[in-house]
């Protein structure tokens, strides 16, 4: 019963929103602004038809944009976590560090688009370090504040125990900043896709930001919409995974509060 | 060796006479925090030993750096002069054969850890192959009377259960010294009598020489073979109290016996002057004769 509901209650409000576009939209005369029933219609073929499946848009433009999504948040994780700890852990480091990392943050990721291409040129390689430059700030900060924030008594513990250095990282500072890095990551991943979409609209070949604009350029505007489903349903996917994937994480984390809520 | 009191000197030796080489030696330990403002100075001037096997407790009142006492001693806060040496080796940062249990039960135990790898934590930090883990945490997991739930997180548990990990984590991490920092503090009253006796049965089992700190007087005289009664800061001992109360307890009885009430009665008017300021037994104006 309350699984149905909790359904109903999760896709209800894109269906009101799909119902009014679809209302909105039915009579449109406009050539900019089709009724979403010719936008739907035009959904399968734009992404999915081909010669053979290695042909469609799916495999030659979604596949290359989410490969670098992928490659550039990854490298994002590895880099802001690595360094996050160690920032968060030494305390001239943190010191010495925190008034530029304050700088870096307050850069809007797209303008480096521009700046990256000088040095990196318009390929894979520039599209990969604009999403991962990006992304990396949030985890990276949020890591910090993590590590800064542990329990002293923990880390009275820890020591008292003599857990060496590595010990301290793997078993208390990755899982005791893990909410925070979960939240960093979360904030990282849209930025992430934001960027992924903006690099593509530069002198790219391939990808969804690529496809966009060149049906908007080509005047094909419902194939043009489609994309922009597309890339919200992709953000829609991709957050799902990463809750299902940060959710073993933070297991514990949502007992702990729920216990000290209870306990307060 | 049968007089309770001793007189000791703010840096005289207090030193039992006792057969066994001292386990923890501490000579004219002295702690200044230095921070923004003035320094504040904690300890002034501490000298006691604490022979191998022995369960010491350390009261004073409240504010008297019995913590900052205990952090020194756990190797987890540099002295500003004196040593600390256990089993004669100088602590210079937290030794091996040390193990705490510190008073905020809540917050030393690694809540993204089930109670078994809690335990097992340190272990595996020291190296104990997997096979003597899993021995090792089980033996100790029982003898807190916990041996049902290692699975459990500690925020499932009560605090007494909780601060019962942290004893069983001490335990099994087999050290030389045990040291105890307010352990009960935060749990109630039954609970308390309890994990005292809970206490007394592993030291008697493990042999463990045990520190253990409390603000409560009538803990302190129960538990200890000996009481360390300290002054307010900057702080010195003002007696050794020896506690002759045998070696079995038991809450009733111990607890009821005349010798206790004796001690009892004196550590309390030895702490209400520290309270107001007085820094040794000499000038102490005892009102209850012992």
């Amino acid at each position: 019963m309350s699984a149905v509901r909790s359904v109903l209650y999760a896709v209800g409000l894109p269906l009101l929103l799909l119902a009014a576009w679809w209302v909105a939209t039915a009579d449109s005369e406009s050539p900019f602004n089709p009724p979403l029933s010719e936008i739907l219609a035009t959904f399968g073929p734009t992404w999915f038809s081909g010669d053979t499946f290695a042909d469609t848009r799916f495999v030659q433009d979604i596949l290359p944009s989410l490969g670098r999504l992928l490659v550039g948040y990854a490298a994002a994780l590895v880099v802001g976590i690595g360094l996050g700890v160690l920032i968060g852990a030494v305390r001239p480091l943190r010191e010495f560090a925190e008034p530029v990392l304050e700088f870096f943050r307050a850069i809007p990721p797209p303008v480096m688009v521009p700046v990256l291409m000088l040095f990196l040129g318009v390929g894979t390689s520039m599209r990969v370090f604009v999403i991962a430059t990006g992304a990396l700030w949030p985890i990276l900060l949020n890591t910090v504040e993590g590590v800064r924030g542990l329990d002293p008594v923990l880390q009275d513990t820890a020591r008292a125990f003599r857990l060496g250095r590595w010990g301290r990282v793997r078993r208390l500072m990755l899982p005791g900043a893990s909410p925070q890095i979960v939240t960093g990551a979360r904030q990282a991943l849209s930025i992430a896709i934001i960027l992924m979409v903006i690099s593509e609209m530069f002198a790219a070949r391939d990808g969804l930001g690529f496809s966009v604009v060149q049906f908007q350029r080509s005047f094909a505007i419902p194939e043009m919409w489609s994309g922009v489903i597309m890339l919200g349903l992709l953000g829609v996917l991709l957050s799902f995974v990463f809750r299902i994937a940060t959710g073993a994480v933070l297991a514990w984390y949502h007992g702990y509060l729920q216990a000290q809520r209870g306990g307060a | 060796m049968t007089a309770p009191t001793g007189p000791t000197g703010p840096t005289g030796p207090t030193s039992p006479t006792s057969p066994n080489r001292p386990m923890l030696d501490v000579r004219a330990l002295r702690k200044v925090y230095t921070g923004r403002g003035e320094p504040v100075e904690a300890i002034e001037d501490l000298s006691f030993d604490v022979a191998e096997g022995e369960l010491v407790c350390v009261v004073g009142p409240s504010g008297a750096g019995k913590t900052t006492l205990l952090r020194c001693l756990a190797g987890l806060l540099p002295a500003t002069s004196g040593e600390v040496a256990l089993a004669g080796t100088p602590v210079t940062g937290p030794p091996q054969g040390m193990a705490v249990v510190l008073q905020e039960y809540g917050r030393s135990l690694f809540p993204w850890m089930t109670v078994v790898q809690n335990v097992e934590l340190p272990l595996k930090e020291k190296g104990v192959p997997r096979a003597e883990r899993a021995r090792l945490v089980g033996e100790a997991l029982e003898a807190v009377g916990l041996a049902d739930v290692g699975r459990s997180y500690p925020w499932q548990l009560s605090g007494g259960m909780q601060q019962r990990v942290a004893i069983a984590r001490a335990a099994a991490y087999e050290p030389q010294v045990l040291l105890m920092d307010e352990p009960f503090a935060a749990v109630d009253a039954q609970t308390r009598f309890e994990l005292e006796d809970l206490v007394r049965a592993l030291w008697q089992r493990l042999g463990v020489t045990v520190v253990f700190v409390t603000h409560d007087i009538d803990e302190a005289i129960y538990l200890g073979e000996r009481v360390l009664v300290l002054s307010a800061r900057p702080t010195v001992i003002l007696e050794d109290v020896r506690v002759d109360l045998g070696a079995e307890r038991d809450q009733l009885d111990t607890r009821g016996a005349p010798e206790f009430a004796r001690l009892r009665t004196h550590v309390y008017e030895l702490v209400q002057q520290a309270k107001q300021g007085v820094r040794s037994l000499a000038d102490a104006r005892l009102t209850h004769a012992g």
